[in-house]
């Protein structure tokens, strides 16, 4: 980079002359400016590697606070249920090398099995909308029109998820129990339409976090999909319209091929914010440590355990179940990291097999 | 349309007609289900906000039992001013580097995939890692600094796209034009290319403000709460924060404490707007004055050489700004793909924007550009689109 950085210096005093306003440099090249250029370089360089050491040094931090806990819990995290500290008022017991209270026993399988069902509901019902929702924006609104809307998502996108998690459990919660969930639970008795029946509880619950989550989702994925359809050209759609093909079959035969690639990964990465969405559905989960009795039941992920546990986890002399929400933070880095890089392979590979500039954003 | 069906003439043709009607009916119907939530959520909590509404919620301080969101308010106002010195220095920086020092290579790879990484790094993850290493293991306590380090960290790789795409897409004229005077690296990046790129540079970093501005969970556990002002002290001394007061506050007993839940959610959506609408009009401002950022604009370009990539690189976004879609400068490209979109969703707003941009200024190539340099304010339009809050 240093060769780089010294090309435009080497040139510089045969043709200064007219600078307009670079004076101190038109000068052989200063002391001054030499350092100056160092330093830039130096500052710039610490600057692009601080993300880089956060990350490296969260992993660590994770890793080396998580491991008695990975070592007491065994697998029996992954797959087992039920958050129990132990006994506080007992003494502590070695395990393994491990202190911890008696009868300390920590399965995280309904938090993991509570974010993806989450997620799950978040995705079917928000992508489908907001990929509607999408298309008819840029094809029938009004560009004026299609401005406002493009506020509005902007907004949905902006508001605080603690700000939507307090409408969700005064407001849409319980609207949906009295109204909606009742509605739900009458209907038939066939496979897929089964899973509505049963006790439809006070709104906080599964069904609720999932639609919430899925108004969080929506304004990432539809934002994407509008930007992509943009991009689609213009001539190969005129060519669909010159065979005589209605607007929906072009949009089928030309459009929908564009972007599929895009979309889908716009909805994995929604997935990613879903999964990681930790105070909406802290709030509208109804903070149960079990997994879901039904779909209205209340239930928890990972990420609002963390949050909603800590507190009391301090409470554990021993410090293992602070160490265990350390382990559940791990299987969560893990799942979005996961989806994350999942996501952006999918929006290249579209960049690459439409030829569209797309995939090269963050 | 009967020139088409094949099979039977006037049914096909119906059906066909039929078929039309309905998708876009159930994509309307899908616009409405897009906006309905938010109408619902704005108009629920400005109507409680408003019903007990009162002014003292602006000049008192907390109590747990009632008083006001002053201390929240400032300690809000402390935290994105950290926030600002921070994710801004940081991610500038990171900019800087990506734009005009690094060379490609496996290393600013790795740089970069770091940064994006972090971004989908879940907040609560921070905030743990913040809690367990910063509060606990380094003995800060709950307290400014680990606060704003850790908010800071979730929103750097924001401020460092923008700044990057803005310092790209700064015209390679002003480039070449400075050079060719033999300005210094970084006499050239102060007087032209950061001038150009502010507009940009600035955006992001307000994006970044209004996500931070809105976090809970990275600062449940690193900034802690106090009901008194905050202090001037880095360390050891808990800073109030007006989304714990939504956080905690609506289910305490007492009517009063209720309603503050509620005035700080309406002051967190109206700090949100504020900054979506100023991104917005620096967008549009940058825009109406940058007139001729579409030609010679370097995307990808690395370190101090001449373009690797000419607008041809560009792909399909060159063609035309696409069925009356609207490009940066139409009233909704001038706000970009979504201020707080996702990651993916800059792209899309890319190539008709450019393309509109390149169509309005034919003349303006690399050489006129040159002569430029006494107004070099002109800039990319920011790209707000990538600054989505996939982290979020």
């Amino acid at each position: 980079m240093h060769a780089d950085a010294s090309s435009p210096r080497d040139r510089a005093p045969a043709a200064a002359s007219p600078a307009p306003r670079g004076n101190a440099t038109a000068a052989p090249r200063h002391l001054g400016a030499v350092v100056a250029d160092r330093l830039l370089v130096v500052a710039s360089t610490i600057g692009a590697v601080v993300p880089l050491g956060a990350l490296v040094a969260m992993v660590v931090v994770l890793l080396v606070e998580a491991m008695p806990a990975i070592r007491y819990n065994g697998w029996h995290f992954l797959v087992g249920s039920g958050f129990d500290p132990g006994n506080f008022y007992g003494a502590a017991v070695r395990t393994g090398g491990i202190v911890h209270l008696a009868g300390a026993s920590y399965g995280a399988w309904p938090l993991i099995l509570g974010t993806l069902e989450t997620a799950g509901i978040a995705l079917v019902v928000g992508v489908p909308i907001a990929v509607g929702a999408a298309i008819f924006i840029v094809e029938k609104l009004p560009s004026r029109l299609a401005g406002i809307v493009g506020l509005a998502l902007e907004l949905l996108a902006g508001i605080p998820s603690v700000v939507i998690g307090l409408w969700g459990v005064l407001t849409f919660g319980p609207i949906l129990s009295r109204d909606v969930f009742p509605v739900l639970a009458h209907l038939p008795n066939v496979p897929v339409l089964n899973i509505f029946r049963g006790y439809v509880g006070n709104g906080e619950g599964l069904l609720s976090a999932g639609l919430i989550l899925a108004i969080m989702i929506i304004p990432i994925v539809a934002a994407t999909t509008r930007d992509l359809l943009r991009q689609v050209p213009e001539t190969t759609k005129e060519g669909a319209e010159a065979l005589g093909m209605t607007a929906s079959e072009t949009f089928f035969t030309v459009q929908a091929r564009w972007i599929r690639t895009g979309v889908a990964g716009a909805a994995v990465l929604g997935l990613g914010r879903a999964l990681g969405e930790t105070i909406a559905v802290a709030l509208v989960s109804g903070s149960a440590l079990s997994a879901a009795t039904n779909i209205y039941g209340t239930m928890t992920t990972i990420a609002a355990t963390i949050a909603t546990q800590l507190d009391s986890a301090q409470g554990d002399p021993t410090g293992l179940f602070v160490k265990t929400l350390a382990e559940a933070a791990l299987v969560l880095l893990a799942m979005s990291l996961l989806i994350n890089v999942g996501a952006r392979y999918l929006v290249r590979r579209s960049a690459r097999g439409a030829a569209l500039p797309i995939g090269v954003g963050l | 349309m009967t020139t088409v069906a094949l099979v039977g003439g006037e049914v096909t043709a119906r059906s066909r007609r039929v078929r039309n009607r309905f998708t876009w009916g159930l994509a309307a119907v899908a616009l409405c289900l897009l906006v309905a939530p938010l109408v619902w959520l704005l108009a629920g909590v400005v109507d409680q906000a408003v019903g007990g509404w009162q002014w003292s919620a602006l000049t008192e301080v907390t109590t747990g039992i009632g008083g006001g969101l002053a201390n929240t308010i400032a300690g809000t106002f402390v935290l994105l001013l950290g926030v600002a010195i921070v994710a801004g220095g940081v991610g500038v920086a990171f900019g800087i580097y990506l734009a005009d020092v690094a060379r490609p290579g496996r290393f600013t790879g790795l740089l970069q995939a770091a940064s994006e990484v972090l971004s989908g790094v879940p907040s609560i993850v921070f905030g743990y890692v913040g809690y367990v290493a910063l509060v606990v293991g380094l003995h800060w306590g709950f307290s400014l600094l680990p606060a704003v380090l850790v908010l800071s960290m979730l929103v750097v790789p924001y401020v460092a796209k923008a700044t990057e795409t803005s310092l790209s897409r700064v015209s390679t004229g002003y480039r070449e034009g400075a050079e060719a005077l033999g300005m210094s690296r970084t006499h050239m990046l102060r007087r032209v290319l950061l001038k150009a790129a502010a507009p940009g540079i600035l955006t992001g970093l307000i994006i970044a403000l209004a996500i931070s501005v809105g976090e809970t969970a990275p600062l449940l556990y690193t900034a802690g709460f106090s009901n008194s002002y905050p202090t001037t002290h880095l360390l050891h001394a808990p800073v109030p924060y007006l989304t714990y007061a939504t956080w905690t506050f609506w289910n305490q007993p007492g009517q009063q404490v209720k309603n503050l839940a509620y005035d700080s959610s309406v002051l967190l959506v109206t700090i949100v707007l504020l900054l979506i609408l100023l991104a917005r009009l620096l967008a549009r401002w940058s825009q109406r004055y940058a007139p001729d950022t579409g030609r010679g604009t370097r995307r990808k370009e690395r370190g101090g050489g001449a373009p690797r990539r000419g607008p041809t690189g560009r792909g399909p976004g060159g063609r035309g700004p696409g069925g009356g879609g609207p490009g940066w400068g139409g009233p909704d490209g001038t706000g970009g793909p979504g201020v707080l979109g996702p990651s993916g969703s800059g792209v899309g707003a890319q190539g008709p924007g450019a393309a509109r941009q390149a169509a309005g200024s034919d003349g303006a190539g690399p050489g006129v550009a040159a002569t430029e340099l006494e107004r070099p304010e002109a800039a990319a339009p920011p790209e707000l689109a990538r600054l989505v809050g996939a982290g979020q």
